[in-house]
This record gives C-alpha cells, structure tokens and sequence, in this order.
C-alpha cells in the first residue's frame, strides 16, 4: 500500500443500531463491552440514561438510537466505549449497539455543508454508504458541539 | 548541607469522608455528614415553621426561624423531580438556610473516593451533585449542600417570606392591640 493510500483511509469501528450501520473513526473508540448493570439517579440530561461502572469508572451510558434511527434499541448487546473530547479532556461514554462490531479500514469522504451536524464523514463499505459519526455532535457535554465537523478533525478524510 | 540520607517516603494517608446514605423517594442519595448539623423528626415542624405559599418554589412549603434568619425546607423528593412521597426526617445543614425533607437513613459511612460528574451531564445536576462515589459496587450521587436553594432563590424567598412573617406580626400585634 503506498503511502498516498494510507494517508487516505482511515481506521473505523461499523457498529449497528437496529438495521442501520453507522461508524466511529477507531481512534475514538476504546473498547466493546457487554452490558452491565446501570444506575440511575436524578438529572436534567435526557440523553444519558444512567452510567455503568468499567474498572471502578463511571462511565454515562448515552443511547444514540433515538436521534439516529428514531426508535431507542429495545435489545442492548454491547456498549461500545467511545472516548468523547470536551476540549482538550477527553472521557468515556458507553454507547449502547444492537450487534457485533467490525473494525474496517475504508476511504472517508468529508460532510459537506448540507450534511446533518452529527455526520462527520462518509465511508463506502460492502456496497453500503455508512455514516461516520460526529460524537461531540451526538453526545451531550459542557462545551458546546461544533456545528460541522472540519475536515481535518477526522483523520484520512479527503475532499 | 544535605545530609547523606535519602528522604523517607511515607504511604500518603488515604483521604476519607463521613457520608449519611439517604432514601428519598427510593432513590439513594449521600450527604457528608460534616454538612449536617441536625437530624429532626418531621413532627418537630409542627408549631415551629411558618407556611410558605410561594407557588414558584413549590419545593419549599415551610420556613423555621432561627433568629433573624430564615431557614428554607426543601422538600427533597421535589427539588429532585423524584415522585413524592411521604418524609419522615429533615436534615438541618450546617451553615446553611437550607433544611431537607427525607424519608429515611439508610446508614453512615466513609467515601475514598468521589468521581467527578461525566462532563456528558451537563444541567442542573452539576448544581445538584458534587460528584459520583462508588460503595459496594453501587454507584451513589453525592449531593452538594449549596445546590438545593440558588441565592436568588433564597433572595425571592426572604423577600415574600419576610412580607408574610411580618404581615403576620402586625396581624398578632392588632389582635392583641383588640378588644
């Protein structure tokens, strides 16, 4: 492979919310869990459900699925850990997946203007045109999410 | 001059914190029991606290008077939008115009650790919260003194508050004042 073609493609995580396929580029991606218990108490975020503890970490369980694919996942197989920047800190969310995850490599495409915020880029992968997901625009957080990702915040994108 | 010896390292004490388990509404809550000043029954309200009709607060239904000031009771459950259900204690926070209503104690205990909130939670729960403690592999909310009343809150409350209590003074005064 030359270098041209790496610097292109990048390294991503297919997850499956439902029958759709979305993608995380794999550098913000920490691992694949199964699910464990939850614990809720009172708060103001609709978005997060609850946390789950990994090694003694709390870790905010955030679905996706609803603004995704419009319906909250009624089977949780996994949660995939993501790792989400709030400026220059970065933590974990659990991201709760309908299926097994695959780590690809493909050739991203740049959102363009008229993309939807929470799409960072577009990948082609077995004949399937697959979102690759903006988290600071899905996940909810302190410092507020950049209306468009740039180009240069997905590593391999190309115009 | 240094002497020849190396300092010695000592193990850093591990930092503890006394903790009060609450039930509120079914919910498990922790309050370090330095914020607590006293734990009363909800009976001892009877008599001793005057009514607040402020339906913008509807939290806080009773004021005790401790001197010139007045102490707010926030009804837990309420300020948690938690279902409401019936208190059984109230806890007096030290240095503070704030009194809780709760169902119970659940025990006291000691905290190692306290988490920070996820960045992900980003309203009111930051206020609420000072952050996460892990206890028995149960994950627990500490909540913060200073998060149940704001001080504009306890401003607007002085405000309609004092107008009553003093309303009601110079209602006592009259009736006295009467044949």
């Amino acid at each position: 492979m030359s270098w041209n073609e790496q610097a292109d493609s990048c390294s991503c995580v297919l997850l499956r919310l439902g029958e759709r396929r979305f993608a995380l580029a794999a550098d913000q991606v920490a691992e694949l869990v199964p699910p464990s218990r939850i614990f809720r108490f009172p708060h103001r975020t609709p978005e997060i459900d609850g946390v789950i503890l990994r090694r003694g970490r709390t870790v905010p369980v955030c679905d996706l699925a609803e603004k995704l694919i419009g319906k909250r996942l009624t089977s949780r197989r996994f949660y995939l850990i993501a790792m989400r920047s709030y400026g220059t800190v970065k933590e974990t969310v659990a991201l709760p997946v309908s299926g097994e995850c695959e780590l690809i490599r493909a050739d991203l495409t740049p959102a363009g203007p008229s993309d939807s915020p929470h799409v960072a880029a577009w990948l082609s992968h077995d004949g399937e045109v697959i979102e690759v997901l903006n988290l600071a625009a899905l996940t909810p957080g302190i410092d507020p999410a950049p209306q468009m990702p740039s180009v240069e915040s997905m590593p391999g994108a190309r115009a | 001059m240094a002497s020849g010896t190396a300092p010695v390292r000592r193990a850093r004490p591990l930092r503890t914190e006394q903790i009060i388990l609450f039930r509120c509404s079914n919910q498990i809550f922790a309050i370090s029991s330095a914020s607590v000043q006293e734990v009363r029954s909800v009976d001892s309200l009877a008599g001793a606290a005057s009514e607040v009709n402020e339906s913008s607060i509807g939290k806080v239904r009773h004021a005790l008077r401790r001197g010139e000031r007045s102490i707010y009771v926030v009804n837990t459950a309420l300020h948690f939008g938690l279902k409401p259900s019936p208190p059984a204690l109230i806890f007096l926070l030290r240095k503070s115009r704030v009194a809780l209503l709760i169902d119970g104690i659940e025990k006291m205990t000691t905290m190692t650790r306290l988490q920070a909130l996820p960045a992900s939670l980003c309203h009111e729960e930051r206020i609420w919260y000072r952050g996460l403690t892990v206890l028995e592999q149960n994950v627990l909310p500490v909540v913060s003194p200073e998060g149940f009343l704001t001080s504009e809150e306890l401003n607007f409350l002085d405000a309609t508050t004092g107008t009553q209590l003093n309303s009601d003074a110079k209602l006592d005064s009259e009736m006295r004042v009467a044949p």
